[in-house]
Order: C-alpha cells, then sequence, then structure tokens
C-alpha cells in the first residue's frame, strides 16, 4: 500500500516532468526541474529521454551551468537504453572538451564496446570503473537485456559459453538465470549443464526469416477506393 | 582540406572585420534616401495588391519585380531606406516591417551585413512576429514569401552564430555590441519564437482536425478561401521545419524529428507547395535519420526528392532560388553515397536517380567499401561537403585570449559520424562472404575472414546491430540486404528478395484496362 502510493506519486511527478518539457522546451528556469528529474530516473529506474534532452540542450545553451555529475548519469541511463541510439544522440551535445574528461573516456569506451557486441570487453572494463556504474541502479540487467536482443537477433541455438560470457554470468547464478529464462520466456536448454549445452532461443522474425510478415504487399484503402467505379 | 571547404559558403557573410571598410566604400555611391521612380511604383503597387489581398500578383511582384529590380538597380548597393519608402505607403506599420524583412533578405544575399545590421534584422523580425502572434495581421501572403522569412530567419540565425564564434579578429567596438545586444539572436529567443508560432497558428490541431475531414489547409494550400489570413498558419506550419532546421544545426536530430512529425511527410502537403521548403525539409529529415542509423528511411526519402528535382529542375532556372536547389540537390547525392555505402539498399533508388549517382560518385563508392585510411578520407570528404552548418549556440567568453570556435560544432559532428563508419568497418566484408555462400560453419567464416572464431561471433553481432534500426517508438526493423541467422556453429543466409508488388501492378493494370475499355467504347465503326 505505502509502496503503491509511493509509485503513484512518481507517477505523477514523472507526468508533470514531462509536460514541463512538452510546455517549455526552450525555457531556460526549467533546469533545475530536469537535473531533479535525471536523479529521480536513476533512483527509481525509469527513464525519459525527451526530458535528458531537454537538459542537454539548456546545458548546450548555457555551458556554464552544466554538472558533469548529472551529464554522466544521462550518459549511464543513454547506455542502458540501448539498441536505442540515445548515447549518440546524448555525445552530439555534449562539447567535446567535457568529453575527453576521464568518466566520458570511459563511458565511450563501454559505449563503444557494445555497439561492436564485445560483451567481454564490456564486463571487463566496467569491473574495473564499479563507482561509475554501480551508481545507477539496474545497470547490469539492462546491459544483460540489451546481450539478450542482440543474441536473439543473430541466434536461433547459442551455445552455453557464448551465451554466459555475454550476459557476464557463471555457475550458479547463469543456472539459477536459465532456469528463469526457460521458465518465463521460452527458452529450451538441449544437453546438459556442461560447457556443449545449447539454448534455443525463442524465434523471432530475425532469427526465423520464415517468420517475417509479408506487409509489403498488402494494399492500403485509398489505393482500392480509386478503383470502386470500374469495380462497381 | 575539408574543414577549408567548410568554411567557404559562409565566407561571404561572415566578414572579419573587412566588410566595415567595404561598407563606408558602398555608401560613397548609396544614398539610402534615394527612391528612383520603378523603386516608388514597386512599393505603391505592391502594398496596393497586398491591401486587396491579390496573392497571384503580390507573389509576381515578390517573385519577378523584386528580382529583376534588385539585378537592375541594386546589384551590390542595397534597397532605399524603409524611412524613403514609408510616405509611399501611407506608413503602413505591417508593410514597412515586410519591406524591411526584405531589405535585409537582399542585403544578405549581395553584401556582408556589418553587426549593427545583424542586429537592426533580428529586431525587425521581433516586430514583424510579434504583429503576427498577435493575431491583427489580416494579409494572405503568397507561401513562397511565407517559407522565405522562416527559412532566412534560421539562416540569420545561423550565419550570427558563425559570426560570433569568429572572436579573433573582433574590433573592440564589435565586442562591446555584442555584450550590449546579448538579446540579438539569442537562441532561446530564435527557439522560442518558432515555437510560438507553430503554438499560436495552432496548426498542429488544424492538421490534425484535417485528418478527420473537419478542417481544409493541404487542400487548399494553406490559402484562406473564405477572407481570412494565411499568414500566421502557414507560418506555423512553416515554423516546424524551421525547428527541424534549428535542431539539426545544433546536433538535436532526435528533437528535430519530433518538431516535424505533425508533418506527414509520405504524402503531398503544403511543404511540397515551395520548392525550398520541400527540399529543406527532406535534406534534414534525411540528415537526421543518416545520423540516427536509419538509413533506409534516409534513401527513401533521398530518393524520391532527388527524382523529383531531377524531373522538374527547368523549371526553376529563373528562379533566384535555383542556385541553392542544385547546391542542395549535389550536397543530398552525397548523403545518398554515404548512406548506401553503409547499407546498401539499392533497391530503394530508382534507376535515374541511381545512374545520377553512380555517375557523380561511383568512382568513390567502390573506395568506401574498402573501408581503409583512404576510405574514411572519402566519408570525410562526402560528410563534410553535404552536413549542416552545424552551429554552437552559447555566447562566446570574451576574456582574453578570444579565439575561434566556429569550428567547434562541425568536429564534434564529424568526429562522431566518423567513429561511427569505424564501427562498422568490418561490416562489408561480412556481407560479401553471405552473399555467395547459402550456409557456412562460423570456422569456415573466421578463417576467409583471417580472425578467430569468438572474433567473428562480435563481428556478426555488430552486423546484427547496425543493420537493425530502433525507430522512435521502440520498433526494431532489418534494414539487412543480406541477413543471416547462427545456429550452433553454422551460420545460415537469407537474401532478402526484393518484394513484388503485385497488388500496385494489378491495380495499374486494372485502370490501364478501364481506360482502353472506354477508348474502345467511343471508336464507332462504320
Amino acid at each position: 500500500m505505502g509502496r503503491e502510493a509511493q509509485q503513484q506519486q512518481q507517477q505523477q511527478v514523472s507526468f508533470t516532468v514531462e509536460q514541463l518539457v512538452a510546455v517549455n522546451p526552450y525555457n531556460p528556469d526549467i533546469l533545475p526541474d530536469l537535473e531533479n528529474y535525471v536523479n529521480e530516473q536513476v533512483l527509481s529506474q525509469t527513464y525519459s529521454l525527451d526530458a535528458n534532452l531537454c537538459l542537454l540542450r539548456l546545458y548546450q545553451f548555457e555551458p556554464e551551468r552544466m554538472s558533469t555529475q548529472i551529464v554522466a548519469r544521462i550518459l549511464i541511463k543513454a547506455l542502458m537504453a540501448m539498441p536505442a541510439p540515445d548515447f549518440s544522440l546524448c555525445l552530439f551535445l555534449i562539447p567535446e572538451r567535457v568529453q575527453m574528461e576521464d568518466q566520458f573516456k570511459t563511458l565511450i569506451v563501454l559505449s563503444h564496446y557494445l555497439e561492436t557486441g564485445r560483451f567481454r570487453h564490456f564486463w571487463d572494463e566496467a569491473a574495473k570503473h564499479r563507482n561509475i556504474v554501480e551508481a545507477v541502479p539496474g545497470f547490469e540487467q539492462a546491459i544483460q537485456s540489451f546481450a539478450i536482443h542482440v543474441l536473439s537477433l543473430t541466434y536461433q541455438k547459442i551455445p552455453r559459453t557464448v551465451l554466459a560470457e555475454a550476459i557476464n554470468l557463471k555457475g550458479l547464478s547463469l543456472d539459477k538465470f536459465l532456469e528463469h529464462q526457460k521458465a518465463n520466456c521460452g527458452w529450451i536448454l538441449e544437453g546438459d549443464q556442461s560447457t556443449s549445452q545449447l539454448i534455443v532461443l525463442p524465434p523471432n522474425e530475425f532469427n526465423h526469416p520464415e517468420l517475417k510478415k509479408n506487409v509489403a504487399d498488402s494494399i492500403p484503402l485509398e489505393h482500392i477506393t480509386r478503383i470502386f467505379p470500374i469495380l462497381g | 582540406m575539408a574543414a577549408a571547404s567548410y568554411d567557404y559558403e559562409d565566407a561571404p557573410a561572415d566578414y572579419d572585420g573587412s566588410a566595415d571598410a567595404r561598407a563606408s566604400s558602398q555608401d560613397l555611391g548609396y544614398d539610402p534616401n534615394f527612391v528612383p521612380d520603378s523603386v516608388k511604383s514597386f512599393v505603391v503597387h505592391l502594398y496596393r495588391h497586398i491591401r486587396e489581398k491579390n496573392v497571384y500578383e503580390i507573389h509576381q511582384m515578390y517573385e519577378t519585380s523584386f528580382q529583376s529590380l534588385s539585378d537592375r538597380l541594386f546589384k551590390d548597393t542595397p534597397w532605399p531606406s524603409v524611412d524613403a519608402v514609408a510616405h509611399y505607403v501611407d506608413n503602413d506599420h505591417v508593410f514597412c516591417l515586410l519591406y524591411r524583412e526584405m531589405w535585409f533578405r537582399h542585403l544578405y544575399a549581395r553584401l556582408s551585413p556589418t553587426l549593427k545590421q545583424r542586429i537592426d534584422s533580428w529586431d525587425n523580425y521581433c516586430s514583424l512576429f510579434q504583429v503576427v502572434l498577435h493575431g491583427v495581421v489580416n494579409m494572405q501572403l503568397p507561401n513562397q514569401w511565407l517559407w522565405d522569412m522562416v527559412d532566412e530567419f534560421v539562416y540569420q540565425f545561423q550565419s550570427f552564430c558563425q559570426y560570433r564564434a569568429k572572436m579573433k579578429n573582433k574590433t573592440e567596438q564589435e565586442i562591446a555590441l555584442l555584450r550590449q545586444y546579448d538579446q540579438a539572436w539569442n537562441v532561446y529567443g530564435v527557439l522560442n519564437f518558432l515555437q510560438a508560432l507553430v503554438e499560436k497558428s495552432m496548426i498542429i490541431q488544424i492538421l490534425e482536425r484535417e485528418k478527420e475531414g473537419l478542417e481544409q489547409f493541404t487542400a487548399t494550400d494553406g490559402y484562406d478561401y473564405n477572407g481570412g489570413s494565411n499568414v500566421l498558419k502557414v507560418l506555423g506550419y512553416f515554423s516546424m521545419v524551421g525547428l527541424l532546421r534549428v535542431h539539426c544545426l545544433l546536433g538535436d536530430y532526435h528533437t528535430g524529428l519530433k518538431c516535424l512529425q505533425p508533418i506527414d511527410i509520405t504524402q503531398q502537403g503544403v511543404y511540397t507547395s515551395v520548392i525550398g521548403s520541400h527540399i529543406t525539409t527532406i535534406y534534414h529529415y534525411g540528415f537526421a535519420n543518416l545520423m540516427l542509423r536509419r538509413y533506409v528511411d534516409a534513401i527513401r526519402e533521398f530518393n524520391k526528392i532527388l527524382l523529383y528535382i531531377y524531373k522538374t529542375k527547368q523549371y526553376h532556372q529563373k528562379s533566384p532560388q535555383y542556385e541553392q536547389i542544385l547546391k542542395k540537390n549535389e550536397q543530398m547525392y552525397a548523403l545518398l553515397a554515404i548512406c548506401l555505402s553503409l547499407c546498401p539498399q539499392v533497391k530503394h533508388v530508382e534507376e535515374t536517380v541511381n545512374s545520377q549517382l553512380r555517375e557523380k560518385y561511383g568512382e568513390k563508392m567502390i573506395r568506401m567499401q574498402r573501408y581503409d585510411d583512404e576510405a574514411f578520407s572519402i566519408y570525410d570528404e562526402l560528410f563534410s561537403y553535404a552536413c549542416p552548418k552545424f552551429i554552437t549556440p552559447s555566447a562566446p567568453s570574451f576574456e582574453e585570449p578570444l579565439v575561434n570556435y566556429n569550428q567547434d560544432a562541425y568536429r564534434l559532428q564529424l568526429k562522431l559520424f566518423l567513429y561511427e563508419v569505424k564501427q562498422q568497418q568490418l561490416l562489408s566484408g561480412v556481407r560479401s562472404f553471405l552473399k555467395v555462400y547459402s550456409s557456412l560453419y562460423l570456422s569456415e567464416l573466421a578463417t576467409y575472414m583471417e580472425v578467430d572464431e569468438p572474433t567473428l561471433r562480435t563481428i556478426l553481432m555488430t552486423y546484427k546491430h547496425k543493420t537493425h534500426a530502433v525507430d522512435s517508438d521502440g520498433k526494431i526493423t532489418s534494414n539487412a540486404d543480406v541477413d543471416f541467422y547462427i545456429d550452433d556453429n553454422m551460420i545460415h543466409v537469407v537474401e532478402s528478395k526484393p518484394v513484388k508488388r503485385y497488388g500496385d501492378f494489378f491495380l495499374r493494370q486494372i485502370a490501364k484496362l478501364e481506360g482502353l475499355i472506354n477508348d474502345l467504347d467511343r471508336v464507332r465503326l462504320d
């Protein structure tokens, strides 16, 4: 009950900030609200690209008001939004000299590893900078979801070791994770829990091309109406 | 080299102090108070046509007479000052604002504006837009003119930002002026004017209501046949395109596209009624999509407009926009070359456009596939040639030493773009192998590509990630011409076959047959 009320309240707050952005997209007075909202997104594990871009825009207009700490949080949230291109969208608005700071260099390297499918490198690098990424709850899960997204585009059946590396899980926690996916997401595990185990990922139109609906040959009604006089 | 060519286009408008000297030498032969008879007749007639709401005549005078008078009498001097012509037009406040808007536009196009003139032009736009926003305007103006206002407003803003960013050679007097008039061409002011025009005009609601058949806007090209004014509505409409452009100049592609959303660019609309607006809309739409990695969306729209320009450019030869049309045409071919090099979906490109493209960039596109240093330098060259004139919107620091920062925004966008290209550098190699196999083992492909298997897996995932675009609703679509999936250690290749559009084909044939039968019915046999 208490939690529900809190959630409701949060929804209300987010509603107002989103409204604020919609009504005043170019108003410097909402800058502090937007900064608070970034922190709130971090705490409540929510995300608003529009609000964050709006804040980066205000920073771009008045660089002296920029808080690099907030910018870093926005970038981490943007990483967590992959596969959407949000991280680049944010970088386009951040001056190059700011991007030269160490914490941003790290985030850019992390993004680079994700963009090029190098999950092993990513997790190794992330482990070296726990202070940066652990500041944002849900970070690991979000990256794992992205990894699973790319794997599902790519594989029908994936070797257990390849999967384990991409989502950075092993041993007991990997088994637990797989059991959970099996029960909830339709994953099928082929073979025993040895390294030769194969995992069958749920079919989608990208790993099973035959599932792709042929929408290209549907005809919009307006076009049909053109021949109504002829048919009639 | 790329940077130098990038700088070039703005050179005439962006003087570095030398324009003051030029301006004063102009002054010798230019008397702002002298009004030749032809100008007197021009303003008197234009004023009368505006009062009589004769859109056709206004358009003629605006498009033809203004240009020919400028060519004949004001090739390298400004038009007579507004004070000198005001008494011919009853000192009409709004007409004088319109006259000054044209006056400045002519000055920007043919001469170099001084800082004071830039500031005065800003003030004039403020007064003009205030009048429009307060709804006291009852004129009907041609779409071409209304588009030109928005277009010029954004252009002068961009030009001002570029000018202001060149701090190195500023005189003390200029710096004092910049400090004193820090609201002139302020980015908040510019964006808020455009936004206010969109909101006040209710154009988004009008377009919505039109979809439900409750209102006409597109059907009448934005004009009001019931005697009302089209000025606020159409300015609001074009301001959405203006906002797209400003956001692109700022590197905010997501927000730019969002501003354009109320306009359905898959259809004809008021934006296609003026060639300049049509091109500006599609150029920025395509560029933003390129930066968002939605290559197919960019390719599709570039293809459409390039075909359109190809077919219609002869009709614009005498238009004052002709040069600009050709320039944007060339830039869009360069952008199309980039898109197709990153995403070879030639099936979306018409044969005419494709052969033009091969002629212009065929050889470069082959070299771009190689992803060596030379290839990167071609990406760099094409991007620098074809990108918008990015701006830094913030005011300079007036502290010594004064530095130029006019290239900063462009360098950042270029760098991030090339970074993206580098991330995709191995994909064309994968693509060429996938094209010749229907299935092969991971280990085989790894050998061919001279990488180990784990590396190959990352390359294949990169291929999947980069060829699958995410739209604004989070929906995933494949942009891949050759796709694949992996089953354990086996790669299965899926070549996307061009979809045959039977439906369209039959519809066309039905209509054709009907026409033929009608023709036959009319034939009388003796």
